[in-house]
């Protein structure tokens, strides 16, 4: 599907990983463009190149063959320091396992992207209170990662991955370790974080309560794209999800 | 074109300049977000001027480095630990040698006698002893035992940390960020241990040698040296734990920030 302003532009791409004098083709030719402001889905079972896919996607990996842009830009070509900036300022990052810096506190956790962006530390601080009001967590500011359930840990790992006002967010599974309710929760504020500020949600997901907020999604089988579905395509019923 | 392509065009422009000295450049990004900042925060002197790469503040370094110790204060007790016993061997052998030759220095003719007796051996026209080669293999040795020590320990703290690592390159961390974090820490700790087993050493060899000399051994004492051996001592502590955390430390800042990302299924 042609979309004229695509933040992410996914061309050819093919990932080989040596194993030894094994090789397994994560992804065989996959072309993907993601429109900005967006919250996309990636969807596919274990095993089928969902997070290869997602590490492309978000700068970690570099392809075999072919080429991912960035806001037309070949990220193949950027250097180390390029990478950081684009990482710091461009992207933000939620991981299943929160990643929460366990040394720091909550409030530091979510002003250190602001720091390696060179904000000054009381305008840091400041942003960093009022993300964290944003979340409902203002009250938690100073507790330590481990005083924090998983839950409000994701919350904090939400309120940094916004730090420095980025235009997209990778978000790995980011229900995978919470309950159901908890995972409802984090799904809302996402989705409502992203229709207020037009971020660009990027999520790779097991999880089909992410079905209901998705604008898009993108059904990954076997390192190929399987089928590409829009809100209105997608057809929700209970008891016949799983024979996707 | 696209605002990042402008940006990295900017970049790439910079990198060429033939006046190395413009690191700071406008960008287009920015100058949106400082217009929107309220008047009193606008710095005229460095409006439209940013840094053109992520940054982290040495206050900073040593803030987060000095945290991380605390956190992990047990295990960094027992690292520095084998450093404090090593650097008190060190000083401890320094001053004895030290001490030995204040008394030599008062020219009294019962302690040389008494201090031949006590095993050095001291030519009559001389006035100075030294460390045995012997001596000087063992102090040797334990140095080297306790840089295996130290490595070994930090090569533990940085396997454990992979995540950590990960996820602060993933918000844009620099490679040397990582390097830097580490050298504090370890230089800090080098500090504390050394610092602290180099006092150990000299208030051990001074008051073993007012038991073997009586008073003489304190009013005899030359405090120039003392201090003078008690800092080398710190500064051997400190360049060892450096030593010690430079591979471990390396081998952290290359860490792929992928590495962060999965847990394996």
């Amino acid at each position: 599907m042609k979309v004229d302003s695509s933040i992410v532009r996914v061309s050819q791409v093919t990932k080989t990983f040596q194993l030894g004098k094994i090789e397994v083709q994560a992804l065989k030719g996959v072309d993907l463009e993601i429109a900005s402001g967006k919250y996309i889905s990636i969807m596919g079972p274990s095993g089928s190149g969902k997070s290869t896919l997602f590490n492309m996607i978000g700068g970690l990996d570099k392809p075999t063959s072919g080429k991912v842009f960035i806001d037309e830009v070949d990220i193949a070509q950027l250097d180390a320091y390029e990478l950081a900036w684009l990482r710091c300022r461009k992207i933000g990052y939620i991981f299943q396992t929160f990643n929460i810096i366990q040394v720091m506190t909550a409030l530091e956790n979510v002003t250190l992207p602001m720091i390696f962006a060179g904000v000054p530390n009381e305008s840091a601080v400041e942003k960093g209170l009022e993300l964290m009001n944003l979340v409902g967590l203002g009250d938690r500011f100073n507790h330590k990662p481990f005083e924090l359930s998983g839950g409000q840990q994701q919350r904090v790992a939400i309120a940094r991955a916004l730090a420095n006002d980025p235009a997209i967010i990778l978000a790995d599974e980011p229900t995978g370790n919470l309950d159901l309710t908890t995972g409802e929760e984090i799904i809302s504020l996402l989705k409502r974080l992203s229709a207020e500020r037009g971020v660009t949600i990027i999520s790779a997901t097991h999880d089909f309560k992410m079905l209901n907020v998705s604008d898009q999604v993108i059904w990954i089988r076997d390192g190929r794209i399987d089928k590409i579905e829009d809100r209105e395509e997608l057809s929700i019923s209970i008891g016949t999800i799983g024979t996707r | 074109m696209s605002d990042l392509k402008a940006t990295f065009i900017l970049f790439s422009k910079v990198k060429k300049s033939v006046n190395s000295n413009i690191s700071k450049v406008a960008l287009p990004l920015d100058a949106e977000r400082i217009n929107h900042m309220p008047a009193g925060q606008q710095d005229k002197s460095s409006f439209g001027q940013i840094e053109r790469q992520v940054v982290l503040p040495f206050g900073k370094s040593f803030e987060i480095a000095f945290k991380s110790i605390r956190v992990r204060f047990v295990r960094s007790m027992i690292t520095t630990l084998s450093l404090v016993l090593a650097v008190a061997f060190l000083c401890y052998t320094n001053v004895t040698i030290d001490v030995v030759n204040g008394l030599l220095a008062t020219g009294n003719a019962d302690v040389r006698h008494q201090i031949i007796r006590s095993g050095y051996d001291v030519q009559p026209t001389e006035k100075q002893v030294e460390n045995t080669p012997k001596q000087r293999w063992i102090v040797f040795l334990s140095l080297l035992v306790c840089v295996v020590g130290i490595v070994n320990a930090q090569l533990m703290s940085v396997t454990e940390r992979f995540r950590e690592i990960g996820t602060m390159k993933c918000l844009g961390a620099l490679d040397r960020f990582i390097l830097r974090l580490f050298l504090l820490e370890a230089g800090m700790q080098g500090l504390v241990g050394a610092g602290l087993g180099a006092l150990l050493g000299a208030l051990f060899a001074i008051t073993s040698g007012v038991v073997q000399y009586g008073i003489p051994a304190i009013t005899s004492l030359v405090w120039g040296t003392i201090l003078g051996s008690m800092g080398l001592a710190t500064g051997v502590g400190c360049f060892l734990s450096l030593a010690g955390v430079l591979y471990p430390a390396m081998m952290a800042a290359r860490m792929q920030p992928v590495e962060a990302m999965r847990v394996e299924e």
